[in-house]
């Protein structure tokens, strides 16, 4: 029972990580990648550096905001699935947010301008450019995934893996090599690696009907 | 319908034209000549309210694009690139794109594509997805996705550079044609200097980032406003 209650919690959390990392990084990507303001640059490189944040780094740094005497300690959360959730988006979102840069900055910029001229408000500008850029997108969310559904060091260090209330596929895989329980962590790393290739096909046919669709 | 007074337009921080002064009417189509470089995309772009003045007017229906709604001025015209720039749909979803942008009912939409499909000679392709079309097919597309909007103003530049040049003959007669039934304001860049004697009704010669000279194309070749109008109508 333990091994599904993990899985579950693990999906549980990693997708609700991802979610509002699209919710935070599409919004915020495509500004970047449209905006024309002072400071874009700069602003780039640094979504660019957060998309190789270590996981322990933001484990650490969510975990003293959320310990007792931390700035949010008030709000109860360290060692909830909460906090892991908190520290997969920062882990997640600068992924979805710089690659959902990337992707609509390589489409013709003078698409805008076509839009525009056809009388799309700014709304539907953006709504059709997500479109025109979709398998890109799309790529940026399974990046996004990926990114947290395998991170070990954050979900430790916020999670404290604990048994029934925070522990997930990799702190558990962590956990049972230290106790040389070999046979399990292979077990359970079979399991994740089972579970991220069939999240990841599933996208990746959705990504492919889309490119015959475009072909 | 339009009227340009001192306009100023930069880009990067440079002079990128100037206009002291232009006048438009209902019906005519200004043809805009120059050599690559010399602005003429960028009177369309700030025709079309993508370029902010630095200084200057301009004015449409006797009301300066200051004082219109953005959307709502923009919703008068229908820009046509020089590439055809048809997004990733199919044929008849890019010509209702304008339409649907502007809340059109779906009769009104199906009628306006129907026919305009078959004006611009397309009609046969309207469930091809736009990627597997020719370069010349995409332009008519292009051509019908403006035309169904019906604009007041219509936009176009250099539209017939990218395809081969029978197509673009053919393309050339089609569109006289259709302009020569719609009676809306169309500017239509070419540095092709017959095109535009063939599609203008007058000529406007940018120059260098300046508008040079306005006028019937027999006016500008026996009278040019200056050396570099007379050395470019050669």
């Amino acid at each position: 029972m333990e091994i599904f209650e993990v899985t579950f919690l693990s999906l549980q959390v990693s997708a609700i990580a991802t979610l509002i990392s699209l919710l935070i990084g599409l919004p915020f990507g495509t500004w970047l990648a449209l905006g024309n303001f002072r400071g874009r640059s700069l602003l780039l490189s640094i979504v660019n550096t957060g998309m190789a944040l270590p996981p322990v780094v933001v484990g650490l740094l969510v975990a003293m905001t959320l310990w007792r005497s931390g700035p949010l300690g008030g709000l109860k959360l360290i060692y909830t699935p909460a906090a892991i959730i908190i520290a997969q988006t920062v882990i997640s979102a600068p992924v979805v947010m710089g690659l959902t840069a990337a992707a609509l900055s390589a489409l013709d910029p003078r698409l805008q301008q076509q839009l525009l001229g056809l009388g799309a408000s700014k709304l539907q500008m953006v709504w059709h450019l997500w479109r025109e850029a979709r398998l890109p997108l799309l790529a940026a969310l399974m990046a996004g995934f990926g990114s947290v559904i395998s991170e070990v060091g954050a979900s430790m260090m916020v999670g404290g893996n604990i048994k029934g209330q925070t522990r997930v596929l990799t702190t558990a895989i962590v956990l049972e090599t230290s106790k040389g329980n070999f046979d399990n962590a292979l077990a359970l790393s079979a399991l994740l690696l089972v579970i991220t290739y069939l999240i990841n096909l599933a996208l990746t046919l959705i990504q492919q009907q889309g490119k015959r669709k475009i072909q | 319908m339009i009227e340009i007074s001192n306009l100023l337009i930069q880009r990067n921080g440079r002079d990128a034209l100037r206009v002291n002064s232009l006048h438009i009417q209902r019906g005519e189509t200004l043809a805009v000549v120059g050599p690559n470089g010399a602005g003429k995309s960028t009177l369309l772009l700030a025709l079309a309210r993508l370029l902010r003045p630095a200084k200057g007017e301009i004015y449409f229906e006797g009301k300066s694009l200051k004082q219109w709604n953005e959307l709502e001025y923009r919703r008068k015209l229908a820009f046509v690139f020089q590439d055809p720039l048809l997004m990733d749909m199919s044929v008849e979803q890019n010509i209702a794109l304008g339409l649907k942008f502007r809340g059109a009912e779906k009769p009104h939409i199906e009628n306006q594509t129907a026919r305009w499909s078959e004006a611009m000679g397309v009609e046969s392709l309207r469930a091809r997805q736009a990627n597997q079309l020719s370069g010349g097919e995409a332009q008519r597309v292009s051509l019908a996705r403006a035309f169904v909007l019906e604009p007041e103003l219509l936009l176009m530049d250099e539209p017939f550079s990218a395809v081969d040049p029978q197509t673009r003959a053919q393309l050339l007669q089609d569109l006289s044609a259709v302009l020569a039934q719609e009676h809306r304001a169309t500017v239509f860049v070419t540095h092709n200097l017959e095109e535009a004697a063939q599609m203008g009704d007058r000529v406007a010669v940018v120059i260098g980032g300046e508008l040079k000279q306005v006028g019937k194309p027999q006016e500008i070749r026996q009278n040019p406003a200056d050396e570099f109008v007379k050395q470019f109508w050669l």
